[in-house]
């Protein structure tokens, strides 16, 4: 199942549905990093709330996004990571290190129009 | 009369035959017919061997009689069911005040050997005898000494359960003090699943709350281990996935170089000395500006 990525602002938006495949998650890298340029977008917002269960493979992914995105010059938030899935990924070393995080989308949103000073 | 005589004519290798329980009959009578003279001499001995100190002499003897009635019973009924009744009773009663399982297995195999060596006097001039007596009463009075002894120990079990229970719900409340700001006070021994408790509080705390910053005070906690040094430590990266921050309070030196011993990045734990501090630096986090009411006018 394909991740929609939605604009809003100068931010985009995209949500993780439970059971993402491999495929899923590469094809949204992709799509990620190519229409942060193309959209002009300041942040990337990925949210997670609905992934009660993350294995390596995905962290690993949210991680690699992060870190392209930066490349391309734009900044990453992951917003949504369950309390169970946060102390799994701990446990497992996947700390998600220099990627900013948030409790929920608002949360992530407020973050980021704090940091860049936009109203929209 | 009759079975006497019957007794008296079968030639002495069919006596092997003897009931069991017609020789714990003859026993029993044997401890009963003694009863005051046994006890007399076992509640001697337990205080030669000084046994239950934590109990004054008319105490002993009181819990003496009750036990040794007990134990006659269940060597005549052998139905441990009071016995065990009793010992869980017993136990209820002498562990508060500081009774220990050695005394406990002590007194009764004194008991043991004392009503042994009465049957030894006894049956003196009848070695066969004698042997066929301890055959029926040492398996019986093992079983006591055992069911006894595995009472005390269960209700030992028992209690320090219920303490162990009292002591987890005693445990750390996740409290906001301010909008965003969540402190975590943590006071006593963390073992490994107090702490991962803790964690799960704590990260439950972090989204029900909506906390933007935690201050976790340890200045109660003397020391913890390696393993728990790295649970708190993932507990803070647990917290920052959850858009947290952290704020570690009142290390003590030993906790510190426990940390520096596994080698903590310390760029991703915040550490501040006092409880005070801690807060005073969240709410600088938070953007509160606290000011008395002099400052602000």
């Amino acid at each position: 199942m394909e991740v929609p990525i939605l604009k809003q602002g100068a931010f985009l938006i995209a949500t993780f549905q439970a059971a993402l495949s491999d495929a899923d998650l590469n094809q949204l890298r992709m799509g990620l990093v190519q229409q942060v340029v193309k959209f002009r977008s300041r942040a990337v917002i990925v949210d997670v709330t609905a992934m009660d269960v993350m294995d390596s493979f995905a962290s690993r992914t949210l991680r690699e996004i992060a870190h392209m995105i930066r490349l391309r010059g734009a900044e990453t938030v992951i917003v949504g990571i369950q309390p169970e899935v946060a102390f799994a990924m701990v446990q497992l070393g996947l700390t998600l290190e220099g990627v900013a995080t948030a409790l929920d989308l608002e949360e992530g949103l407020a973050y980021l129009n704090e940091k860049f000073k936009v109203t929209n | 009369m009759i079975s006497k005589r019957d007794v008296a004519s079968v030639p002495p290798e069919s006596k092997r035959n003897e009931e069991p329980s017609e020789l714990l009959r003859e026993l029993v009578a044997h401890l009963r017919q003694n009863r005051t003279q046994l006890r007399e001499e076992w509640v001697v001995r337990i205080s030669e061997t000084r046994l239950l100190t934590a109990m004054t002499k008319e105490e002993i003897f009181a819990e003496a009689t009750s036990v040794y009635d007990s134990y006659v019973e269940a060597l005549e009924t052998e139905a441990f069911e009071a016995l065990q009744a009793y010992a869980r009773n017993l136990s209820e009663r002498i562990i508060p005040r500081g009774v220990e399982t050695h005394e406990v297995v002590g007194i009764v195999l004194l008991l043991r050997d004392v009503l042994a060596r009465s049957l030894f006097a006894k049956y003196q001039n009848d070695f066969k005898k004698l042997n066929r007596i301890l055959d029926a009463y040492e398996p019986a009075a093992n079983r006591i000494a055992n069911t006894v002894a595995v009472g005390f120990v269960q209700e030992r079990e028992r209690v320090i359960r219920q303490q162990q229970e009292a002591i987890r719900e005693l445990s750390t409340p996740v409290l906001q003090v301010r909008e965003r700001l969540l402190i975590l006070p943590i006071i006593g021994v963390i073992d490994p699943q107090r702490a991962r408790q803790l964690t799960e509080q704590l990260l439950r705390g972090i989204r029900t709350n909506r906390a933007k910053v935690v201050v976790i005070d340890i200045t109660g906690v003397a020391a913890m281990d390696v393993t728990v040094a790295n649970h708190l430590v993932q507990t803070v990266e647990a917290s920052r996935l959850l858009g947290a921050t952290v704020i570690v309070t009142g290390l003590s030196p030993e906790i510190a170089q426990t940390l520096v011993t596994i080698g903590v990045d310390l760029g991703k734990m915040n550490t501040v000395g006092d409880l005070q501090g801690g807060i005073e630096q969240a709410e600088r986090l938070l953007g509160y500006k606290v000011a008395t009411l002099a400052e602000q006018s």
